[in-house]
């Protein structure tokens, strides 16, 4: 096995399905001679040629509607979104067209495409750069919405994601391309699309959360067992569909949950998850559940995002909150 | 069954003759070559000694500005910087045909012309470092922050020239996008618009030859991107964008016909940028030859504009040192006063959201203001 980076993982599963799979095709913005601006795709073009690794003419909503149009043609696209501040310019195809497809066509049509993008914030970008949109994403009925928060995961679920013969949202972390390694077996595997992961046992709080805010519930975690408390964290990994099920059975478990996004506090994925508890197992609950999520602002400009993201310390505030409840 | 065949054939050959008369059409309008020298003395712009002058100072002040931000940003003193050096006649020369009534909707890397136009130095470093006081345009100056989503200027570029239409002043809305922007639909829009409402627009693409690492040759099947005014219906022009005097004439002219109410002009300037395309970590020396980069330094601007003015007595090093010594002091002195703006806050942020401020937003606000002013 190898050591692998996200970004490592994520060349690693395109490689993998480009190989395997000739009606792939992987496509964007830079993605071709550059390898993509966080070289996501860095050695494909060489590899296997610009006819399935190719650079597009500069127009996200450009990329969206050839997507759709390739997939009509029998291949699975994998395009790229530079990063997913740009997704407005796609929005029709992604939400008013491709995620359509097969209901309006009565099955006739499908839409495997993977559409793969950077997202989240820490990293002092421009504007529109680190915006957390996966809610608009998972309000769309027909999208598929994956966040993987470890390079193992991301292999495995973008392979699953490829392989999908429905759309799906594939976003991938910045703060997460390069914060460390570990180890991904070099042959193909793959993660099954909406299973949780539950990635600490505990019997007194769940945490559900994903992406980067993985990590930093798992050190608050960390934190609370130092107090005595023992914590459970659930990385949602896909966040439409939900896992249902695995979030229950640990709310069931603990009686107590908090749920952890990286995005404005305002509809939303923790939203969502706090009323499937409500609707299925409130009788469980020793007390509410609580969400840590941004301010309802716009992203920050770049010099106030430190503060504005939530971290650890948050999660540690909102989760006492509900222990001692 | 053949007269049918011959007639479907004869019309395809014409559409085919249509694109290539178009295309011959557009030829590249230069005044000055790269050694200085007028080439094109019909075409040369009605301009005094002092105001070539004046052209010369800002371009020159401009490169130094962009080499200090370079600096800067590596020592971590500025944020998101994108390079302007081998663009300054396609930047400053459509400025300066400009008044101060115009409006300018500039792109990310066009943080020179919104400072010509009257932007304190300082908040331009605000801008860069993320910081909404560099957004805080003052009244009077017809600009607005540099646009982050490649095109979406293009489309309000319209709606301002409309406006501005509207409201019977004589002025015009002036954009800036580049060649990876004349893809994305908010071109084909904006100038569309501006062509269907008559607006007085100009439409400036800056065509450095590259889209981050993309080649002009992949954008689009076009040989020239001034021809996509022909679509729109509006006139278009391709210009050496590395020539200021020719830049200058092309939207000097395209500004008189937009005040004489004639409607939008689409402007393409054959140009190029020396460094990255920005300095997020972009490397060049992976989609560029170094052939390339020595083919168009040797048509530098401000190269070529020297040797001109030199010629005419306009200009000699002391004067080229005065204004390096000057843009160097102003920057500093920019810099510090950038320095000084208050640490922006989440609660400035949450302040600027609405005019009223919704229920929630004041929890959240108060919770900011607790832990801000630990």
């Amino acid at each position: 096995m190898a050591q692998m980076t996200m970004i490592q993982a994520i060349t690693d599963a395109l490689r993998t399905e480009l190989k395997k799979d000739p009606k792939t095709l992987v496509f964007g913005e830079d993605v071709g001679v550059n390898g993509g601006v966080f070289r996501a795709t860095e050695g494909l073009q060489n590899e296997f040629g610009e006819d399935r690794v190719f650079d597009t003419p500069l127009a996200e909503s450009g990329i969206g509607g050839l997507s759709i149009g390739l997939a009509l043609q029998g291949f699975r696209p994998i395009p790229e979104i530079q990063f997913f501040g740009f997704v407005f310019e796609v929005m029709d195809s992604i939400a008013g067209q491709m995620s359509r497809m097969r209901y309006r066509s009565g099955g006739r049509y499908h839409m495997p495409i993977t559409v793969r993008s950077p997202f989240g914030g820490g990293v002092h970008t421009p504007e529109l750069h680190s915006d957390s949109l996966e809610g608009l994403m998972a309000q769309t009925p027909g999208l598929k919405v994956v966040v993987p928060s470890t390079p193992y995961d991301a292999k495995g679920l973008l392979l699953s994601s490829i392989r999908d013969n429905d759309p799906v949202i594939f976003l991938e972390h910045l703060k997460l391309y390069r914060a460390f390694r570990e180890e991904v077996p070099e042959e193909e595997y793959t993660i099954p699309l909406g299973k949780a992961d539950v990635k600490r046992e505990g019997t007194d709080l769940s945490i559900f959360t994903y992406g980067a805010m993985v990590h930093e519930s798992l050190k608050a975690a960390d934190e609370l067992q130092k107090e005595g408390y023992s914590v459970e964290v659930v990385d949602l990994r896909t966040i439409s569909p939900l896992d249902i099920e695995t979030i229950i059975a640990s709310v069931e478990k603990t009686g107590r949950a908090i749920v952890v996004q990286e995005a404005q506090k305002q509809a939303g994925i923790a939203a969502n998850v706090i009323s499937e508890i409500n609707e299925r197992a409130i009788l469980s609950l020793d007390a509410p559940v609580l969400r840590v999520a941004a301010a309802d602002t716009v992203y920050p400009f770049s010099q106030a995002e430190s503060v504005w993201l939530p971290n650890y310390k948050d999660v540690m505030e909102t989760a006492k909150k509900v222990l001692t409840f | 069954m053949t007269k049918m065949a011959s007639k479907t054939q004869s019309a395809k050959k014409d559409a085919k003759k249509v694109l290539d008369v178009v295309e011959e059409q557009f030829q590249t309008l230069q005044i000055l070559n790269e050694d200085g020298e007028i080439v094109n003395e019909a075409a040369m712009p009605d301009l005094s000694d002092e105001q070539l002058q004046e052209l010369m100072h800002r371009m020159v002040y401009t490169r130094i500005l962009d080499q200090r931000s370079i600096s800067l940003n590596r020592q971590g003193r500025l944020g998101f910087y994108a390079p302007t050096a081998g663009q300054e006649a396609s930047q400053l020369a459509s400025q300066f045909a400009l008044e101060k009534e115009d409006f300018i909707l500039p792109g990310y890397r066009d943080v020179p012309q919104i400072v010509w136009h009257g932007l304190p130095l300082y908040q331009a470093f605000l801008f860069s470092r993320g910081h909404f006081q560099g957004n805080q345009t003052p009244e009077g100056v017809n600009v607005i922050s540099p646009q982050i989503i490649i095109g979406a200027q293009y489309v309000q570029t319209a709606g301002v020239a409309l406006g501005i239409k509207k409201n019977g002043t004589k002025a015009v809305a002036i954009t800036y996008t580049g060649d990876g922007g004349t893809s994305q639909g908010d071109f084909y829009e904006g100038i569309n618009f501006a062509g269907a409402f008559k607006a007085p627009a100009i439409f400036i693409v800056q065509n450095n030859r590259f889209a981050i690492s993309t080649p002009v040759a992949k954008q689009s099947a076009a040989k020239s991107l001034a021809q996509k005014a022909v679509a729109a219906g509006i006139p278009g022009i391709q210009v050496d964008g590395m020539d200021p005097l020719a830049v200058y004439v092309a939207t000097k002219e395209a500004r008189e016909r937009a005040i004489n109410g004639e409607g939008p002009t689409l402007i393409e300037t054959l140009t190029y940028r020396y460094g990255p395309h920005t300095m997020s970590g972009d490397d060049p020396t992976r989609y560029r030859t170094a052939e390339l980069d020595n083919e168009w330094e040797k048509k530098d601007p401000l190269v070529r504009f020297r040797k001109f003015l030199e010629k005419k007595g306009l200009w000699n090093e002391e004067k080229e040192n005065q204004v390096i010594e000057q843009a160097k002091e102003e920057i500093k002195e920019a810099i510090k006063k950038a320095d000084a703006a208050p640490k922006q806050k989440v609660t400035d942020l949450i302040s600027n959201m609405f005019e009223e401020m919704p229920y929630t937003l004041k929890e959240q606000y108060e919770i900011y203001q607790a832990k801000e002013s630990k």
